[in-house]
This record gives structure tokens, C-alpha cells and sequence, in this order.
């Protein structure tokens, strides 16, 4: 199979939809003539002209309900946010309207909407330009949470969330965007909900998010050399979660470790956590760990983030720690 | 705009049906007064020429978004008197089947893409609407409600500029009633005329005085010819003014004053609207009486109807959280 970056293949996947359906149409800052901050919609402008390539003023919160209320209408806008932060300004529209609109119209109105764009602590992008912010839409009601950690899921889970008649956040994580693996050609669905064995092992779960998937398998490949078999789950989508598939790894390994890079409280980490202990306690060797970042916003010194986010090296050393309780 | 150059029974269905808003809200007065009614209550008292001027123009698939105080543009779009008394009673049969109440009507299927308890997003969200319109060139136009509450929200400036940059099909109308809740427009401005900021963002903006149905008609009329053209957005700013309080069972006193209600009452869109109609000889007292006894019997009705119709399934709440496709 062919090989292609992260983001290309969120783009083969964003340029297929856009070709399959005309209702499909991207707004965002710099997504039109110049393909995007991060090449997001590079070619598309020149195939969809500024209707379906919408280049916006900073404006978040305007045009992030604008397609709300485009999306009610029948449209299926994506809004490619850029840094999850940019978002912040849109979020009150997003939890009143958005996520609402459909419960509040007894499903008369849908609401086929992408929010695509980056998270994570990366690059020294300090502290305006690296929140993951992902558990506050796992929170509240209505919303599909995203989070690709392979080139293929890029691609397959984009062109799924275009699809969904429900709010989506799909989240990239800037460490992962230029990183290559093989991507089918054509029609590739990858379902939302449906977490993958990233690899397989039999004495330890590990539930990455997002780039602490790749930090887990790093680990996991350390670990290997000393004959220690650890399991590595990617649940793809927070919202809905998979929780059969995690439930069904710590049955056969008994322990769990959740590698999350956001904050800890009321986190994702915290979620699976919580429901792994309410449904598989009996099959818990020894109690659920979180590794999670820091509870502060990210620094820009790469001195000051050295410990902010789970590395392998720190996930390697947890991995040791679970084991031996 | 002359009443002759009307129809009769366009003159006398704008009667109807600001006089349909009023005999509504009145019964809905009651049914709160009675206990009967759960949560708030913002009646359109007063305001009636707004909402029936503005709808008069819409076709079915046109859509409105629109407020906290949306019983009048609910019922001058396709909302039925039953449907909204339903709603406010809880019942099944309420317009969002009970989920919503006095501040979230949806009726889709009609153009009533919904109210908000939220100042502000109609205009986002209306101009969102024009903008599906205008891609897949559907000749549908949208129209947001809001009142002066609204326009020193980000939802004003964004949208609006969004609207005239996009040249969309939309039609903001602002109710000018004076207070945001009980804080003056005055206060919270410099330039408490919201149609002049229409030039700064570079689209038409009219002011018009709200209490009268044919002003409020022949503007709107020109906003949507406008729209439904591909000329793009209009912002009208309609004067007017609620002569009950924000909410049922709220107190008047300490922000306005009751001889400022009364002046206003003194205003009633509806009798000043019947005065002209007879003094212009554009329809008779008979006529005008007949209507009263017709709408009359079309809110009792509707007020039976939502008392005798059952309450929602407690099992059906967690249902289109998310759509069935999921």
C-alpha cells in the first residue's frame, strides 16, 4: 500500500467528500487560495472556488455558528479551526446551539458539522497554541470527539465524520501530522467508536490518545527487548468510546495504564479509568494508573515542558511501575 | 405606505394574526396565573406588528431563528395556537413536544428553526441558514429576530459582518423594546439607534416604527425582495415596545416608569392598526368583530386541546441526543 503523511491523507479524505457531496464546504483563516496553515485544503480552491473554500476573518465565534446554522439548514460545513485554542471564542455557541439543536428539534433538525483542526502541546507553542481541550465535548451531550493517531484513521475517520449527521470534533495532534504510514486508496470508513489494537500483548493494557499512542508503542517496543508483553489500545474516538475493547484487553492482561497528555481532572483518562472500575473490577490485578500532563498551561521553554507531557521514556517507566504492584 | 394599496385580505390577515398573538398570549397569561404553566413565560405583548409584518413575506421553506420572546414569531410561522399552549403546558404535543417551553420553539417543518434562551446567536445562526441557501442556490431566505439585548453581543457584529461580506440572504430585524430584561438600551449605548450601525458594516438599515403592522410590511417586504434577489442583507430595527413584564410574575417597578407602559399601551399596535382600518374605510366593524369571534374560538379550542393532550414519555428525553445514525 501506498505510503502518505497524516495530513495528506486527511486531505485525500476531505478532497473525496468534497467531490462526492457539494453541500460539503470548509470555512477557516488562510483555507482557501493559500491551502491552509497546515495544508489542510492545498489544491481544493482551484477544484471548489471561495463558496465551498471559505477563507474568514477572525472571527471564531461568528462563523463557527454561521455553520450551525448552516449545517441545520442542510449544508455539511467542515471548520478547519486551525489550534483547538482559536475555538475557545465559538465554545459557548457550540454547547448552547450546536451540540443542542438537534435533542431541542425532537431530531427534526440534524447537525452535520466537522470541526477539524490541531491540539497538543508541541513546538514550544506556548500557551495560546497547544490545548487539547478534548474532555469538555466528551462532557456534554451531543458531540462525536475524534482523535486520529495514524495516517489511515486520518483519512478514514474524516471522511466518516463528514458523513455524521452529529457535531464532530475531529482533533490532529501536530506531532503526528507529518508522520507517514499506509493509507488505503478510494472508499476507506473507519466507524466511529470502534477503538484499534495498536498491538497486541498479554500483561499489560496501555491506552494511548492521539500522539501518546505512538509514545506507548515506543514503550511498548523498549519493554519487548526485556520480554515484557504490553498491549496498546487506540480508541480513535473519545465520543463515543469504545469501552468493550478496553474492557476485553484488561480481562486478559489485568492491568491498566491510561497515557493522556491533557490534565488529569475530570480528563479522558479519568473517564476510562472510572468505567473500566465499574465493569471490570474483577478483572483488575492491581488498581486502574493514569499518566497525564501536568495540570498547567504549556510553557514555551522546551526546559520548562520537559515534564508536561508523558514521553516513551516516562510511559516506559509507568508501564514498569504497574507491573510491579 | 398606503393601507389601499393592500389587499383587504392581506390587510385583514395581518389583523388576524396580530390579533391571533395577542389572544394567545393573554391565554397563556392565565394558564401561568393558574399554576398551570412550569417555567417562564416572555409574552410578545405589544410587539405583535413585528413578527406578523416581517412573516407576512416568508414562504414555508424560508426559516426564522429566533429569541427568549419568540410565542409571536413562532405563531406568525406555522406554529399553531394548540402547538404553542401544548408547549408551555409540557405536553407531547407542544410544538417541541414538550422539551423546550416559552424560549425553545422548533417547528422545522414550517420554517420555525427555533428560539433561543441565549442573546444573540439568531443572527449567527440565521446568516448561517442564508449561507446554505446560497450554496446550493435554493431560492430560501433567513431571518433573524433579536432585540436591542443583541446588538452589543459579538453575535451581532460577527454575524453581521459574515452576512454583508457573503452578500447572504438574510434578514436581521431587531426589536427595539427599550430594556435588555430590565436594563435600558440607553444605558448600555452610546448611539441607541441600532440602523445606523448598518452603514459601518456596509448593508441597508432602516428604522421603522414597530407598533405599526404596515410599516413594519412594507419594509420587511423590500428586506426580503431584497434577499430572495441576491442583493444580500438588510438590518431593520423595528421600535417597539413590551407592555408586560419580562417574564410573567416579574415586578415592573424600578426600571420604567408606568407612565411610560401606559403612553406605549396607548399605542397598541392592534387598536391603532383597527382605527385606520375603519377611518380608511379598508374594512368594516362587522368585519373586524367577526374576526375577533373567529380567533376567539381558535384560542379556546387551542387552549382545550393542549389541556386535554397527554403529557411526553419520560423514556423518550435521552432520545436525538444524537441523530439516529450516529
Amino acid at each position: 500500500m501506498r505510503e502518505m503523511t497524516f495530513i495528506e491523507a486527511a486531505r485525500e479524505g476531505l478532497a473525496e467528500e468534497m467531490a462526492r457531496d457539494p453541500s460539503v464546504f470548509v470555512v477557516g483563516e488562510g483555507i482557501g487560495a493559500r491551502g491552509g496553515n497546515f495544508n489542510t485544503t492545498v489544491g481544493l480552491y482551484d477544484l471548489y472556488g471561495e463558496e465551498r473554500l471559505r477563507d474568514t476573518p477572525i472571527s471564531e465565534r461568528g462563523f463557527t455558528t454561521l455553520c450551525t446554522g448552516a449545517a441545520a439548514a442542510g449544508a455539511r460545513p467542515v471548520v478547519d479551526f486551525m489550534f483547538i485554542d482559536f475555538l475557545t471564542d465559538a465554545f459557548g455557541d457550540m454547547f448552547n446551539q450546536m451540540s443542542k439543536l438537534q435533542w431541542m428539534s425532537n431530531g427534526r433538525l440534524k447537525m452535520p458539522i466537522v470541526l477539524r483542526g490541531c491540539i497538543g502541546v508541541a513546538q514550544s507553542n506556548a500557551a495560546h497554541h497547544s490545548g487539547n481541550y478534548y474532555p469538555l465535548f466528551m462532557h456534554i451531550p451531543g458531540f462525536r470527539v475524534v482523535v486520529p493517531a495514524t495516517p489511515a484513521d486520518a483519512k478514514g475517520l474524516l471522511k466518516t465524520s463528514i458523513r455524521c449527521d452529529d457535531p464532530v470534533l475531529f482533533l490532529e495532534h501536530k506531532n503526528l501530522l507529518s508522520l507517514k504510514g499506509a493509507v488505503p486508496e478510494g472508499e476507506h470508513l473507519v466507524p466511529l467508536g470502534q477503538a484499534a489494537i495498536a498491538r497486541s500483548g498479554d500483561q499489560i493494557t496501555v491506552v494511548g490518545i492521539a500522539f501518546t499512542v505512538r509514545g506507548a508503542l515506543q514503550a511498548a517496543d523498549e519493554l519487548e527487548k526485556e520480554g515484557i508483553s504490553v498491549e496498546v489500545i487506540d480508541p480513535r474516538t473519545l465520543a463515543p468510546l469504545d469501552i468493550d475493547t478496553i474492557l476485553a484487553s484488561v480481562h486478559k492482561t489485568g492491568r491498566l495504564l491510561v497515557v493522556d497528555e491533557d490534565f488529569a481532572p475530570c480528563g479522558a483518562a479519568a473517564e476510562i479509568a472510572t468505567q473500566v472500575m465499574e465493569r471490570g473490577f474483577d478483572d483488575l490485578d492491581a488498581p486502574v494508573k493514569r499518566l497525564t500532563g501536568l495540570f498547567c498551561p504549556a510553557p514555551y521553554s522546551p526546559a520548562l515542558s520537559e515534564n508536561v507531557v508523558p514521553t516513551a521514556p516516562r510511559i516506559t517507566q509507568a508501564i514498569r511501575d504497574l507491573l510491579a504492584e | 405606505m398606503d393601507v389601499s394599496s393592500l389587499s383587504k385580505d392581506r390587510l385583514l390577515g395581518l389583523y388576524k394574526n396580530m390579533l391571533t398573538i395577542r389572544r394567545c398570549e393573554e391565554q397563556l397569561v392565565k394558564l401561568y396565573a393558574a399554576g398551570k404553566i412550569y417555567g417562564g413565560v416572555h409574552t410578545y405583548i405589544g410587539e405583535e406588528a413585528v413578527a406578523t409584518g416581517v412573516c407576512a413575506h416568508l414562504r414555508p421553506e424560508d426559516v426564522v431563528f429566533s429569541t427568549h420572546r419568540s410565542h409571536g414569531h413562532a405563531l406568525s410561522k406555522g406554529v399553531t395556537p394548540g402547538e404553542l399552549i401544548a408547549e408551555l403546558l409540557g405536553r407531547v404535543t407542544g410544538c417541541s413536544h414538550g422539551r423546550g417551553g416559552s424560549m425553545h420553539l422548533f417547528k422545522p417543518e414550517t420554517g420555525m428553526y427555533g428560539s433561543s434562551g441565549i442573546v444573540g446567536p439568531s443572527i449567527t445562526l440565521a446568516a448561517g441558514a442564508a449561507y446554505t441557501f446560497k450554496l446550493l442556490k435554493q431560492e430560501r431566505i433567513s431571518v433573524a429576530f433579536f432585540g436591542d439585548g443583541a446588538v452589543n453581543n459579538s453575535s451581532f457584529h460577527e454575524g453581521i459582518n459574515l452576512a454583508a461580506i457573503w452578500n447572504l440572504p438574510v434578514v436581521f430585524v431587531c426589536e427595539n423594546n427599550l430594556y435588555a430584561t430590565e436594563v435600558p438600551f440607553a444605558t448600555t449605548t452610546k448611539r441607541p439607534r441600532v440602523a445606523d450601525r448598518a452603514q459601518v458594516y456596509g448593508l441597508p438599515g432602516v428604522a421603522v416604527d414597530g407598533n405599526d403592522v404596515i410599516a413594519v410590511y412594507q419594509s420587511a417586504g423590500e428586506a426580503v425582495q431584497r434577499a430572495r434577489s441576491g442583493g444580500g442583507p438588510t438590518l431593520i430595527e423595528c421600535c417597539t415596545y413590551r407592555t408586560r413584564p419580562h417574564a410573567e410574575g416579574m415586578r415592573e417597578a424600578g426600571y420604567r416608569a408606568q407612565e411610560e407602559i401606559a403612553a406605549w399601551k396607548a399605542r397598541c399596535p392592534i387598536k391603532t392598526f383597527e382605527d385606520r382600518l375603519l377611518a380608511e374605510g379598508a374594512a368594516t366593524q362587522t368585519e373586524l368583530e367577526q374576526i375577533g369571534e373567529q380567533v376567539k374560538t381558535l384560542i379556546e379550542d387551542a387552549a382545550a386541546f393542549a389541556l386535554n393532550s397527554p403529557l411526553p414519555d419520560p423514556a423518550s428525553v435521552t432520545e436525538y441526543v444524537y441523530s439516529p445514525m450516529g
